[in-house]
């Protein structure tokens, strides 16, 4: 441990200033947002919550909200069940075409969000599909299905699979294992897995924009107000996108460490 | 006397049983339109239906047109980001695999929360940090009255935003790759007298290779496919490949053209993903026990 302690303090000292650095356009954008003034001057000569306050009577940006929450449920429900399954059969069991499936899996991931839009939008085209919120979410699935399959095989690879057979040796029927035994150990997998689903769904842009029609997400929203010019409307729903995301993944997380630590005392 | 043959066959459908959703899935949402892009690609100029003679126009057109130029500035630039990025993670990924402990996945989630967020609206607060009267220029202003240009629109600042965004698909690989390495091997070479530099050619960089290598894939794949950088902080100084395709699926109406940009961009980043997923064990990365 003595050998290099500075060199521990040097990856500090780097990981912190990477941390700022990661999160210093999320500052800039509050700090625009708290300003009474139709511009964006800095050093900010009036500070004030106007925009904030319009922001949030606006009908158009509440039918916003809606649609994206809407997208980013249904994305959610989807993509956990499906992936729940995939991930068992990309961890825990053992058969033929694993190692290919594995792959075909990872496909989606490792590929250029915006040609995969425009590829969905092609191919809604070529079935006659309408484009709306509708298309929006199975355009979201192709790419979140197989985000969530890979974090809960995470949590697969480190089930004990004896657990379940130890269930069936005292009598239990498949149903029962499932419920009482598979579940509830590949619970902070679900849960992990299901934040993730919602929140990328909520914060994606390149697949939305081709497939949602003529609905709109916030993402979509803010990206076509950046284009026609400043408003600070943009900093304000930009924060509280971004905070809104926070929210969630730091309570989901404390909800896991949570239950952790209620398990932990319960088996003492 | 236990059924042993039988039980593997069981266990051979029951794994398949279980990936049919998800192949049944991604054949209708992720194969299905990759065909499409390949059958638009062959219809003749500027149509929109899918049911015509096919013809090789549009790949000639690509072929003799400038559009070369595109693709060698993304995946130059691609290639210029997963260099920054590899120099930027290394550190981070060897400080979350050995030396926060118990810090170590508050830091993680420190690092994930930005994925979440839309990257137009990340690279927006980066405008408005380094725009003229921005968060920076304006400070040096009013505090010390330098006053300088902005630094937004040029080349630079494209790879910077690159690199801003695609940090934690670097990131979570390579620290993957790092936490492969088992102490005990580091500890033995360094009882053998190895130095600091051997330690981390013989070993650290041999055994985190899986992790690694998928960081630079992973973060290279998606820079290609980069957009918003170049349009939103680049201000079209230069077009990427992503651009042209956008410009042919919009402006010009033409999806044969921009269908058959799609098919070229495919083939690369395709080729390049497969042969190097072929390469490795999946479930040694992931954490197989």
């Amino acid at each position: 441990m003595a050998r290099g302690n500075w060199r521990y303090g040097a990856v500090w000292a780097w990981t912190l200033t990477v941390v700022i650095f990661l999160y210093l356009p999320g500052v800039c954008l509050l700090l625009a947002s708290l300003t009474e003034s139709r511009y964006f001057i800095f050093p900010i000569s009036r500070w004030g919550l106007d925009w904030w306050g319009k922001t949030f009577a606006s009908l158009e940006i509440r039918a916003l909200f809606e649609t994206s929450v809407l997208i980013a449920v249904c994305v959610t429900v989807v993509a956990v069940t499906i992936a729940f399954f995939g991930a068992l059969a990309f961890a825990r069991y053992d058969w033929k075409g694993r190692a290919l499936y594995q792959r075909i899996v990872l496909l989606p991931i490792f590929f250029p969000q915006s040609v995969l839009g425009l590829a969905l939008l092609l191919w809604f085209s070529a079935l006659g599909v309408d484009l709306s919120w509708k298309s929006a979410i199975f355009a979201h699935l192709v790419w979140i299905v197989p985000v969530v399959t890979l974090v809960i095989s995470i949590q697969v690879y480190s089930f004990d699979p004896a657990l379940e057979e130890a269930a069936f040796d005292l009598g239990a029927n498949r149903w029962q294992v499932f419920r009482e035994v598979t579940l509830p150990v590949l619970f902070p997998g679900i849960f992990s897995g299901a934040l993730f689903a919602f929140l990328l769904s909520w914060g994606n842009f390149p697949l939305s924009l081709y497939t949602t029609g003529a609905d709109t997400t916030i993402p979509e929203y803010l990206y076509a107000k950046m284009v026609a010019g400043y408003t600070p409307g943009v900093p304000v729903l930009g924060t509280v996108s971004t905070a809104s995301a926070a929210i969630l993944l730091l309570g989901g997380y404390a909800l896991i460490v949570a239950r952790r630590r209620r398990r932990a005392a319960s088996e003492d | 006397m236990t059924p042993a043959p039988d039980q593997t066959r069981r266990k051979l459908s029951l794994g398949a049983w279980h990936a049919l959703p998800v192949i049944v899935f991604l054949l209708l949402g992720f194969v299905a339109p990759l065909l499409a892009v390949i059958g638009y690609s062959v219809m003749p100029e500027r149509t929109f239906s899918i049911w015509q003679a096919p013809t090789a126009e549009n790949y000639v057109t690509v072929f003799t047109g400038t559009s070369y130029i595109s693709f060698l500035w993304s995946l130059g630039l691609a290639a210029l980001t997963v260099f920054f990025l590899a120099l930027i993670c290394y550190p981070i990924a060897l400080g979350l695999a050995r030396v926060f402990g118990r810090w170590s996945s508050a830091l993680t989630l420190v690092f994930t929360i930005p994925l979440f967020v839309s990257e137009n609206v990340r690279m927006y607060g980066w405008i408005l940090f380094l725009i003229k009267n921005g968060v920076l220029l304006g400070t040096l202003k009013s505090l010390f009255g330098i006053e300088m240009d902005s630094w937004l629109f040029t080349r630079g600042v494209i790879v910077f935003g690159m690199v801003y965004v695609y940090l934690p698909f670097m990131l979570f690989p390579m620290t993957l790759g790092v936490s492969m390495v088992p102490r005990e091997t580091r500890d033995a070479a360094f009882d053998l007298g190895a130095t600091r530099w051997q330690v981390f050619r013989e070993i650290d960089l041999p055994l985190s290779m899986p992790g690694v290598v998928i960081g630079f894939l992973l973060s290279f794949v998606l820079a290609v496919g980069a957009i918003a950088e170049f349009k939103v902080l680049g201000g079209q100084q230069v077009i990427p490949i992503t651009h042209d395709i956008e410009i042919a699926f919009t402006y010009s109406q033409n999806w044969p053209l921009g269908a058959a940009l799609s098919v070229l961009l495919m083939l690369v980043v395709g080729t390049l993903v497969l042969v190097v997923l072929r390469r490795f064990d999946l479930d040694a990365i992931l954490g197989r026990r």
